[in-house]
C-alpha cells in the first residue's frame, strides 16, 4: 500500500495570520480549543504547580534535616505534607500527563483534533480552578498568618479525622471540592482520549499499527472511568458527611472509616497506574527512536499495559494490610499485587531488548531514558518485598514506604516526564533545548535523586515513621536525613536548571525543523510548531512507522507487517 | 534528518475508512464513569444495610415505587420510539414519543418528591437519621439528580424537535441522549432491587 502512496506537501504556503499581542493574546489563550494549545497549558499549570509542591517538599526536608528541629510549626508541617501530596498527584501528575497525551494524540493519530474539543477546554478549565481553589484555602479563612487554613489531614485524608468536629473549618472542605473538580476534569479528558483514539483515526491508522504512545494513554484513560469515578462518589459522601450531617464515615453513628480506605484505594492505586502508564508510553517512543529500531515486541507491549490496566483494579488493599483483613483478604492481595509486576516485567525486557544491538545516541532524551529503566527496576523491587504482608508490617507507615514510592514517582515518572521534555520540546516550540544545560540537569538531577531516594530506605528499615514533624538525636536517623535534605536541595538546583533551559530554549534555543530526532511517528511529519489544523492533508499511513516507510520507500516497513 | 516536511497520501481507492460516531463512543465512556459512581454508592448501601445504631428500619417506611418504576422503564421505550421516528424521517411521531417521555420522567419525579415528602414531614426520617438514611437519600438522590439532567436535555430536544428544528442528520445525536436516558433506567432497576427489595 505505502509503495503506491503519493507524497504531498502537508503544509500548505498561506501567510501565518499575523501575529496578535497583549489582550489579544490573552483571549486567544482563554478561548483557545485547540488541543495544542490546551496541552501547553495544561504542561505549563502543572509545572508551575510542580515548583510550589516541590518548594514544599524542600522545606519539609530542611525541617527533618537535623533532628529537634523548629524551622516550621507542627501544624505548617501537617499542611506541608498534606498539600505536596495532593498537589503532586492531582495538579501535577495527571494534568502534565494529559497534557501531553493531548498534544500528541492527534498528532500521532493524523487527526485535526481532539473529538470533542469544547470539552477539551472544560475539562481543563476545571481542573485548573480546582488546583487554584486548593491554593486559595491559603488565602481564605484564617489568612496567609500561619500558612493560612490549609488542608492538614494527609493527602489520603483518612475517616474520621476529616469529620467536622475533629477538622472544623474549611480547610478539609477546600480540600475535598478541588479533588472533585479535578476528578470531573480528568473524566472529561479521559472521555476525549478514548473518543479521540477510537473515531478519529487517519486512514490506515488501524489498533495495530497506533504508537504504543497512543495505546497506552487509552489504557490509562480507561481506567480512569473506573479509578476516579470512586474518589468522585467517596467525595461526594465526604461533602455530605461535613455539610448536610450523614454518617457515611462517622464512626459515633456506626459508620466505617475503613470503607474511606477502601474506597480511597480502588481510586488511589489504580491512580498509580495512570501516572505510570503515560511514563511508560513515552519510553516507549523514545527507545527505539534513539536505539535507531523498531520497538521490540510491539504486541507484546500492548498486551501488557491492557494487563497492567486490568490487575491493578485488584491490588488496592496492599495499603491496607495493617488494618486487619484476615488471611483470605491479605492472600488475595497480596498475590494480586505479585503478579501485577509481571507485565510490568514484560515491558522492561522488551525495552532492554530494543536497545540492545541498537545504534544508541545518548541525548538528553535517551539518558534521562536509561535513568527511568534503573530506577523503576528498583521501585518495582522495593514494590515487590512490600507486597508480602508479613514484611509490610513491618513498615507500612514508615520512611521505606515514602523511599519506595518516591522511587516510582521521582525516579520512574519524572524522569521520564523530563525525557518527554526534551524529546518532544522541539515539536512544541519549534526550538531545540540546550543538550549542555540539559546534561547539567541529568547529572545534578540523578546524583540529587539518589542521595535523596536510596538513603531514604534505610531511616525506614531502623523504624522512622513517616510524617513526623521532628524526631530526637540518638535513635541512628540523623545522618541519613541529612543526606536525604542535601539530596533534595542538589535535586532544586537540577530542577531551576530545567526550568532555565526551558525558558532560555524558547528564545535562544537552535531552530529544530520539522524532524530533529529522524523519527518514525507522524507528529514529525508536520511543521514544529505544528499548523493549527495539524495536517494540511489527511495522511494515509501503512505500517507502524509511517515515516520510515516514507524516508526508505525501499525497504517499507509494511512489508513485513 | 533532511526529510521534506511530508506526510503520506493514498490515492488509489481502498474500501472505506468508517470509524465509530464520536458523540456514542464518548456517550459510552460517561457512562462507564457514572457506572462506576453509582457502584461506589450501591456498594456503601449494601454494606451498611442492618448497620444502623437507630430506627427506623427500611422495612418500616419504605413502600415499593411501583407506578414510578412503570412510568420510569415505559419512558426507555417511549425515547427508543423517538429515535427510531427521526431516523425515518417522520419528526412529528418523534416530537409526540419525546413529549410522552418528558411527561414520563416528570412523573417518575414526581413520585419521588411525593415518597420524599412523606419521609421526611411525617416520619421525620431524614438523612441524618441514621446510616439507613445516609445511604438511602444518597442513591436515589444520586438517580434523581441524573433524571433531573436527562430531562432537561430532553426537554431541549423536545422543544428543537417541537419547532421542526430537526431532521434524520439529527437521529445520531439524538441517539446519543437516548443512551443516556436508557443508563438512567437501568440504574434505576438496580436502585429498585437493592433498596426496595433486597433492602427490605
Amino acid at each position: 500500500m505505502a509503495n503506491e502512496a503519493l507524497v504531498l506537501e502537508s503544509i500548505d504556503q498561506t501567510a501565518p495570520a499575523g501575529h496578535s499581542s497583549g489582550p489579544g493574546v490573552v483571549y486567544e489563550w482563554l478561548t483557545t480549543v485547540d488541543h495544542k494549545k490546551i496541552g501547553i497549558m495544561y504542561i505549563v499549570y502543572a509545572l508551575i504547580f510542580l515548583v510550589l509542591a516541590g518548594a514544599q517538599a524542600l522545606l519539609m526536608r530542611i525541617q527533618l534535616a537535623v533532628p529537634n528541629n523548629h524551622f516550621v510549626t507542627p501544624q505548617v508541617f501537617n499542611r506541608m505534607f498534606t498539600m505536596h501530596g495532593s498537589t503532586m498527584v492531582f495538579f501535577v501528575g495527571i494534568p502534565i500527563l494529559f497534557g501531553f497525551g493531548n498534544y500528541l494524540i492527534p498528532l500521532m493519530i493524523g487527526a485535526r483534533d481532539m473529538a470533542f474539543p469544547r470539552l477539551n477546554a472544560f475539562s481543563f478549565w476545571i481542573s485548573a480552578f480546582g488546583g487554584i481553589l486548593l491554593y486559595l484555602s491559603y488565602f481564605a479563612g484564617s489568612g496567609l498568618y500561619g500558612a493560612g487554613s490549609a488542608p492538614d489531614v494527609g493527602w489520603f485524608a483518612y475517616a474520621p479525622l476529616t469529620a467536622k468536629v475533629f477538622s472544623p473549618g474549611h480547610s478539609t472542605d477546600y480540600w475535598t471540592l478541588s479533588i472533585l473538580m479535578s476528578g470531573i476534569g480528568t473524566t472529561g479528558t479521559a472521555i476525549n482520549i478514548v473518543a479521540t483514539v477510537i473515531c478519529m483515526r487517519c486512514k490506515g491508522m488501524t489498533m495495530t499499527r497506533m504508537p504504543l504512545f497512543v495505546w497506552l494513554l487509552l489504557v490509562a484513560s480507561c481506567m480512569v472511568f473506573v479509578a476516579v469515578s470512586p474518589l468522585t462518589a467517596a467525595q461526594i459522601m465526604l461533602t455530605l458527611d461535613r455539610y448536610l450531617g450523614s454518617h457515611f464515615f462517622d464512626t459515633q453513628a456506626g459508620g466505617s472509616a475503613v470503607l474511606w480506605m477502601h474506597f480511597f484505594w480502588i481510586f488511589g492505586h489504580p491512580e498509580v497506574y495512570i501516572l505510570v502508564l503515560p511514563a511508560f508510553a513515552f519510553i516507549n517512543e523514545i527507545v527505539p527512536v534513539f536505539s535507531r529500531k523498531a520497538i521490540f515486541g510491539y504486541p507484546a507491549m500492548v498486551a501488557a499495559s491492557v494487563g497492567i490496566g486490568f490487575i491493578s483494579l485488584s491490588v488496592w488493599a496492599h495499603h491496607m494490610f495493617t488494618v486487619g483483613m484476615g488471611p483470605a483478604g491479605n492472600t488475595f492481595f497480596v498475590f494480586a499485587t505479585m503478579v501485577v509486576s509481571v507485565p510490568t516485567g514484560i515491558k522492561m525486557f522488551n525495552w532492554l531488548a530494543t536497545i540492545w544491538g541498537g545504534k544508541v545516541r545518548f541525548r538528553t532524551p535517551m539518558m534521562f531514558t536509561v535513568g527511568f529503566l534503573f530506577q523503576f527496576l528498583i521501585a518495582g523491587l522495593t514494590g515487590i518485598m512490600l507486597s508480602a504482608a508479613p514484611f509490610d508490617w513491618q513498615l507500612s507507615a514508615s520512611y521505606f514506604v515514602v523511599a519506595h514510592f518516591h522511587y516510582v514517582l521521582v525516579g520512574g515518572i519524572l524522569f521520564a516526564l523530563f525525557a518527554a521534555f526534551y524529546y518532544w520540546y522541539p515539536k512544541m516550540t519549534g526550538r531545540m533545548m540546550s543538550e549542555t544545560l540539559g546534561k547539567w540537569h541529568f547529572w545534578f538531577f540523578i546524583i540529587g535523586f539518589h542521595l535523596t531516594f536510596d538513603f531514604m530506605h534505610i531511616p525506614g528499615l531502623l523504624g522512622m515513621p513517616r510524617r513526623i514533624y521532628t524526631y530526637e538525636a540518638g535513635r541512628g536517623w540523623e545522618y541519613w536525613n541529612l543526606i536525604v535534605g542535601i539530596g533534595a536541595i542538589v535535586q532544586a538546583i537540577g530542577t531551576l536548571i530545567f526550568v532555565y533551559n526551558l525558558v532560555r530554549s524558547y528564545f535562544r534555543g537552535k531552530i529544530a525543523g520539522p524532524d530533529p530526532w529522524d523519527a518514525w511517528t507522524l507528529e514529525w511529519s508536520t511543521a514544529s510548531p505544528p499548523p493549527s489544523y495539524n495536517f494540511a492533508v489527511e495522511p494515509t499511513v501503512g505500517s507502524r512507522r509511517p515515516l520510515w516507510d516514507l524516508k526508505h520507500p525501499e525497504d517499507p516497513d509494511s512489508r513485513y507487517e | 534528518m533532511q526529510t521534506p516536511v511530508t506526510v503520506p497520501v493514498s490515492v488509489n481507492s481502498e474500501p472505506p475508512w468508517v470509524l465509530p460516531n464520536r458523540g456514542i463512543v464518548g456517550m459510552w465512556c460517561l457512562i462507564a464513569a457514572e457506572a462506576a459512581i453509582f457502584l461506589i454508592f450501591v456498594v456503601a448501601y449494601i454494606y451498611y444495610l442492618g448497620k444502623s445504631l437507630t430506627g427506623p428500619l427500611p422495612s418500616q417506611i419504605l413502600e415499593l415505587p411501583v407506578v414510578g418504576t412503570i412510568c420510569l422503564l415505559s419512558s426507555s421505550l417511549t425515547v427508543h420510539a423517538a429515535v427510531s421516528a427521526l431516523r425515518k424521517g417522520k419528526v412529528q411521531r418523534c416530537t409526540f414519543a419525546l413529549a410522552v417521555t418528558v411527561l414520563l420522567g416528570a412523573a417518575f419525579l414526581w413520585t419521588t418528591a411525593a415518597e420524599w415528602h412523606h419521609l421526611i414531614y411525617d416520619e421525620g426520617f431524614t438523612i441524618r437519621t441514621n446510616l439507613f438514611g445516609t445511604t438511602y437519600y444518597s442513591l436515589v438522590g444520586l438517580h434523581a439528580s441524573h433524571v433531573v439532567v436527562g430531562l432537561l436535555f430532553l426537554t431541549v430536544a423536545f422543544l428543537f424537535s417541537a419547532g421542526d428544528r430537526v431532521d434524520e442528520r439529527h437521529a445520531e445525536r439524538l441517539e446519543v441522549l437516548s443512551l443516556y436516558w436508557h443508563f438512567v433506567d437501568a440504574v434505576w432497576v438496580v436502585v429498585f432491587l437493592v433498596v426496595y427489595v433486597l433492602g427490605r
